[in-house]
């Protein structure tokens, strides 16, 4: 097995863990810290929503380092993803693999099926543009900008870097994020996906 | 310029970091939140740990970043109302789309042209929140 067939392989979460420390400590070392929503309030400043509302009247040069970071990020989904894929679809539970085939969503067992990583009975280019699935990803995407701009962080800046930072704000943010997260998963999307 | 290019390193470990651990998949935070898999609780938790013991030894031995100047962690405004109620819209779009900010753009790297739709969304949902933000409770 060669370095890149051991990469390639699916990492263990202590791995990934400390993967993702290391990305903070990179952040924090040049100067900058981790948490990627921040880019999605420098986005509209830099479009101008600056002019009529307050909230996005900043000095948003000052974030670039942080619009690079996730130019970055794209980057390297598309590097692992074509160059580290792993030999088999993610593997998921087989209680959660159950469930999928209760709302309709079919769990890929070869990687010609797919990568497992977004369902294809919605992300897919075929299937995104039916009404259904394009309220879901419109209503989802909403969700996620405002509430995280409203809890002033993401899973990054609250979960991670907050936490880190014994932050009690952080753990009250992360409680919420389960409260709408168990809410979506066990009442809301099955609901919607099986109407 | 070449202050901003650096920030590109990280960035790519990031984005492989993200999906190489499946914490972009859709399916596996299903799962998470169905609490069928200890996967992504034991990356989170790895992270927290680590994380904590990082800002730690910053603190105490205080550490200077590349350019010399002390890295400060900025505590986060008190209150209850923000926070809950924020983290609340956050989580449901989080188990509705299977993303957070990170793996969005991290996805957008698969090719997935889905994505760029949830983006978009998610900056008008960002721009929404600046608009309605001093009639909500914090």
């Amino acid at each position: 097995m060669n370095i890149i067939e051991f990469i390639s392989q699916p990492w263990h979460w202590s791995v990934s863990g400390l993967g993702i420390v290391f990305v903070m400590f990179l952040l924090l070392w040049f100067g900058g810290e981790f948490g990627v929503s921040s880019n999605l309030r420098t986005l509209c400043a830099m479009g101008g929503a600056g002019k009529n509302c307050d909230f996005f009247n900043f000095d948003w040069r000052s974030q670039v380092w942080n619009l690079v970071f996730i130019g970055g990020a794209v980057l390297g989904g598309f590097i692992a993803v074509n160059y580290l894929g792993s030999p088999a679809p993610v593997d998921i539970s087989e209680s959660t693999q159950a469930y999928m085939s209760t709302i309709g969503i079919s769990v890929p067992e070869t990687l010609d099926e797919g990568r497992g990583f977004v369902p294809a009975e919605i992300f897919s280019a075929s299937e995104f543009l039916e009404l259904k699935n394009l309220v879901l990803l419109i209503i989802g995407g909403f969700l996620i900008g405002f509430g995280t701009r409203y809890a002033g962080g993401c899973t990054s800046g609250h979960a991670i870097s907050g936490l880190s930072n014994l932050q009690w704000p952080s753990l009250v943010a992360v409680i919420g994020f389960f409260i709408g997260g168990l809410a979506m998963t066990w009442i809301l999307l099955p609901q919607y996906l099986n109407l | 310029m070449n202050k901003l290019i650096k920030f590109f390193i990280p960035g790519i470990i990031f984005g492989i970091v993200m999906t190489k651990s499946e914490a972009i998949s859709w399916f596996r935070i299903q799962e998470m939140f169905r609490f069928e898999s200890f996967h992504m609780y034991g990356i989170i938790g790895t992270a927290v740990i680590a994380g904590s013991i990082l800002v730690f030894l910053i603190k105490r031995r205080q550490l200077r970043n590349m350019n010399g100047e002390a890295i400060a962690f900025n505590d986060k405004n008190p209150g209850i109302a923000r926070y809950l109620l924020g983290g609340i819209i956050f989580g449901l779009g989080w188990a509705m789309t299977g993303a957070c900010p990170g793996p969005l753009f991290t996805l957008l790297g698969h090719g997935y042209i889905s994505i760029l739709v949830v983006i978009v969304s998610a900056i008008l949902g960002t721009y929404i929140y600046g608009l309605l933000r001093n009639r909500l409770p914090h």
